[in-house]
């Protein structure tokens, strides 16, 4: 026998205790939705997992009101100190239930267990732990003290990193006072339904978060909502573009984290071993489902026939198959519609003279698979070095000099992330200054740190999540010389204080006026 | 390894260097090899620790570690009672199953070899063939200070004894010095006291000490001096500096043997020694050399442990998936 085919390492779904049918979570409880239900499925097998409601026009102004009121009566008057130990009991719930998060986030997104386990829960929870902490110390997020939550954020998330993106979005909002509707992606809603029950659980008041479920249209809906102040999106540069038109001239505050097509820079005195291992991670973790995946790996003339043999060879031990087997390292392709993007583009690349090769994979029957595929020979005017795949396909491209590495990689329409791979220090420093890149990686890739800003450049988006930046995206400064001030109980009482006496003299006043009061 | 390959070996590794290996030489060879990213390295060590190893695949790792192992005792207090005890666990190493393996080698200092051949008796011979090799220890372990000229006689005495492998050490102090050529021409010269009078000779292995190199790139760049030099295995540590045996720095050899074996087609072992006592960390090694240098690796003229308590816990699990249940330390032998 071949010690390589390891014997089948399943994790249990039996963790899982997954209804049915799930409805919508609104003020919290779970109501049906009005819209036409859908199913979701497993991108594994195709089997149908649970049955999801789907939230039409009314549904979606159900969930907004029930945002409003939860901000106007609970959320807003709360001290940031109590807000805080919410969240950090929403943290301690998130580890507790960690396994079955990740069972459920492998078998609706096709993400590997092994990433789910290590990668995605350990985030959403250390996400929920950081933004705790800032709950009461909003006067040092750098708006000056006092600052305001803005109201009901409209938070759209996408299918790759289901979970994580909603820690992305809700931790912080709901850290700076404001309420949530939020609409987790149409071929991904187990992880936030569940999530729904653990808010159930940590008690949170009712109306503070709104789960709804449905399609694009309903994102649409919700984004358009008047009931809205802040919209946080992150998805597809068409669909942001779309949501900023559709904002434009309301005073609803924007956050967009769009897509991406990085450059993986490997200079020739890169540690080799750990560049091939970080151009696979670049690329290949979640499928190449990654806005800030190292989709361009831009190699050093020099080094290029040595990079890819070695790129080659390490792709071959990839492990494509069952999510849920923890020897697992490739999953499945999120979706079919995923699936043929991933398939036209990569035809496009060879219509267009670049050299493909795919990692030996034995494909699954069923469900969405694509092997691991590079392209050699790619030039910088190919559509595969410019559009964004969002698959586990990498584009390699030359450079000679450390001043065309850069032209290169700046060379897009997008500015998400970069890479950059050398021995030498001062090399990573000149380069990385020059980079019109969000984040840059030196010597590794894709690692997230909740105290680490995170957007992008260009049509990458806009606004920043993640630390302390991330915090700026729900607050505003302190209202100065408008309204009067309307201190609350812990504030001493002074009522008919102006504002700034009242600041001087309690400082630890999370907000001092305008309690949500919509203008 | 026969006369005419230690000649091929020494001009392999003179096309390779480009020139006489000197210091000055070796240096430019050794400083040119990239460098590592220690973050990364230990991340991948890390990522390769959590392959889930079950049913079949461990039954499989379980007996393959045991034939694998190095059963070692390099105590100052050795005596012929302890290595004949050591040598009958070899053997047999555990009386209530016979379908136990032997471990590969036994490996005792350099006096103890005649009474560690004595004790094999029929059973001494190629682990390929079911048999149980005698390591023995040499060039002045562990800490290699001394001359070179006892460093040879005591690598000649244990392979007058008998002994089928030599485990020599390094001079550290000179690698750290950068007197690379010393270090070559130490290993050149102690293969050459491995050879037996009927033209075969000891297979040399080649202890970095990676505890005392310190730094990920002396590892690679030792490794690197190790194999040119001849040697046939290049291995961690002498078990008696601490770190000694770790998975990143196993997986570095292991690239490292990997990158010799794509440039010339010659395949080199490794040994990690010293720290591995679970079947969990061992299984882990199996799957960093399955992933790293290829399954044909894990075989015993290519992969062994250094280790003395891994055994019996290697035997506890088997144990444990034979009966579903656990026994405990009073079930497996002491050696």
């Amino acid at each position: 026998m071949s010690f390589l085919e390891y014997a089948p390492a399943p994790e249990s779904r039996a963790i899982l205790s997954l209804r049915d049918s799930y409805g919508l979570f609104i003020d919290g409880e779970f109501v049906d939705g009005r819209g036409t239900p859908f199913q979701t499925i497993s991108p594994a097998s195709e089997e149908r997992i649970a049955t999801i409601s789907n939230a039409n026009e009314a549904d979606v102004a159900d969930a907004v009101a029930a945002a409003r009121r939860a901000y106007d009566r609970v959320w807003s008057r709360m001290s940031g100190r109590d807000r805080g130990k919410y969240l950090f009991r929403i943290a301690r719930l998130v580890q507790e239930r960690a396994r079955e998060l990740a069972v459920a986030e492998s078998l609706d997104n096709g993400k590997p267990i092994k990433e789910s386990r290590d990668v995605d829960v350990p985030l959403v929870a250390a996400w929920f732990f950081y933004y705790a902490g800032w709950a009461d110390k909003l006067d040092h997020a750098g708006l000056g003290a006092n600052p305001r939550s803005l109201g009901v954020a409209a938070q759209v998330i996408p299918w790759n990193f289901p979970l994580l993106m909603l820690a992305w979005k809700i931790a912080p909002a709901l850290a700076a006072g404001n309420t949530v509707v939020l609409k987790p992606a149409e071929t991904t809603p187990l992880t936030a339904l569940i999530f729904a029950e653990i808010l159930q659980q940590a008690e949170l008041p009712a109306g503070v978060v709104n789960i709804i479920t449905g399609a694009g249209d309903t994102g649409a809906t919700l984004v358009a909502h008047e009931g809205v102040d802040k919209v946080a999106f992150t998805g597809s540069t068409a669909v942001g573009r779309a949501i900023a038109k559709q904002i434009a001239g309301t005073d609803k505050k924007a956050t967009l984290e769009l897509g991406g097509k990085a450059a993986n820079i490997v200079f020739d005195d890169a540690p080799i071993d750990q560049a091939i291992e970080g151009i696979v991670n670049g690329i290949f973790f979640n499928q190449g489902h990654v806005c800030c995946a190292g989709s361009r790996l831009l190699v050093q003339e020099n080094i290029h026939d040595e990079v890819v043999e070695r790129l080659k060879l390490r792709l071959s031990t990839l492990r494509l198959g069952d999510p849920l087997d923890k020897n697992t390292d490739v999953g499945a392709i999120n979706s079919k519609e995923q699936l043929e993007r991933i398939r036209e583009l990569s035809d496009v690349g060879v219509a267009e003279g670049a050299d493909r090769w795919s990692a030996p994979c034995v494909i699954p029957e069923n469900g969405f698979w694509y092997a691991p595929t590079i392209f050699t020979n790619v030039q910088t005017s190919s559509r595969i070095a410019r559009e964004e795949i969002f698959g586990p396909v990498l584009s390699v491209l030359t450079f000679r000099t450390p001043a065309e590495a850069i032209a290169k990689a700046n060379n897009t329409p997008y500015g998400l992330s970069a890479g950059i791979w050398t021995d030498k220090g001062s090399r990573i420093l000149a380069v990385a200054d020059q980079l019109r890149a969000g984040v840059i990686w030196a010597n590794t890739f894709n690692r997230f740190d909740p105290a680490s800003p995170f957007g992008g450049y260009k049509e990458s988006g806009y606004g920043r999540e993640g630390g302390r930046h991330g915090l700026g995206a729900y607050l505003s400064p302190a209202r100065v010389g408008r309204g009067v001030a309307q201190p609350r109980l812990e504030t001493g009482g002074a009522a008919s204080a102006d504002l700034e006496t009242t600041r001087r003299r309690s400082p630890r006043s999370p907000k001092s006026a305008t309690k949500g009061s919509k203008r | 390894m026969s006369g005419t390959s230690l000649v091929a070996a020494r001009e392999r590794a003179l096309a390779v260097l480009g020139g006489e290996p000197d210091d000055a030489t070796l240096r430019r060879y050794l400083h040119g090899i990239p460098g590592i990213d220690a973050v990364g390295l230990e991340q991948r060590a890390a990522g390769l620790g959590t392959r889930s190893i079950k049913t079949t695949s461990k039954r499989w790792a379980l007996d393959r570690t045991i034939s694998l192992i190095d059963l070692t005792t390099l105590e100052g207090a050795d005596t012929p009672g302890k290595v004949r005890s050591l040598v009958a666990k070899a053997m047999t190493p555990d009386p209530a199953d016979p379908t136990a393996p032997r471990v590969a080698a036994v490996c005792v200092y350099g006096d103890m070899v005649p009474f560690a051949v004595d004790a094999l008796g029929a059973a001494h011979g190629d682990p390929d063939d079911g048999l149980v090799s005698v390591a023995a220890v040499a060039t002045a372990f562990p800490s290699g200070r001394a001359s070179l000229a006892i460093k040879l006689q005591d690598t000649a005495d244990a392979v007058a004894a008998g002994a089928d492998e030599i485990d020599m050490v390094i001079d550290r102090g000179a690698f750290l010095a950068g007197r690379y050529g010393e270090v070559f021409d130490q290993i050149v010269q102690v293969k050459e006291a491995c050879r037996k009078p009927d033209g075969s000779a000891a297979s040399l292995k080649v202890i970095l000490e990676t505890g005392e190199l310190n730094t990920y790139d002396n590892v690679r760049r030792a490794s690197w001096l190790a194999i040119l030099a001849g040697g046939d295995f290049i291995k961690t540590s002498t078990g008696k500096v601490q770190p000694a045996a770790t998975l990143p720095v196993t997986l570095l050899m292991l690239e490292v043997v990997r990158d010799w074996h794509l440039a010339t087609g010659q395949r080199i072992g490794v040994k990690p020694a010293g720290g591995i006592r679970s079947s969990k960390d061992a299984i882990k090694y199996l799957v960093t050399v399955a992933e790293t240098a290829g399954e044909e690796w894990l075989r015993p003229h290519l992969f062994r442990f250094g280790a003395s308590s891994l055994l019996n816990d290697v035997l506890l699990q088997r144990q444990k998936l034979a009966t579903g249940h656990y026994s405990g330390a009073d079930y497996v032998t002491i050696d």
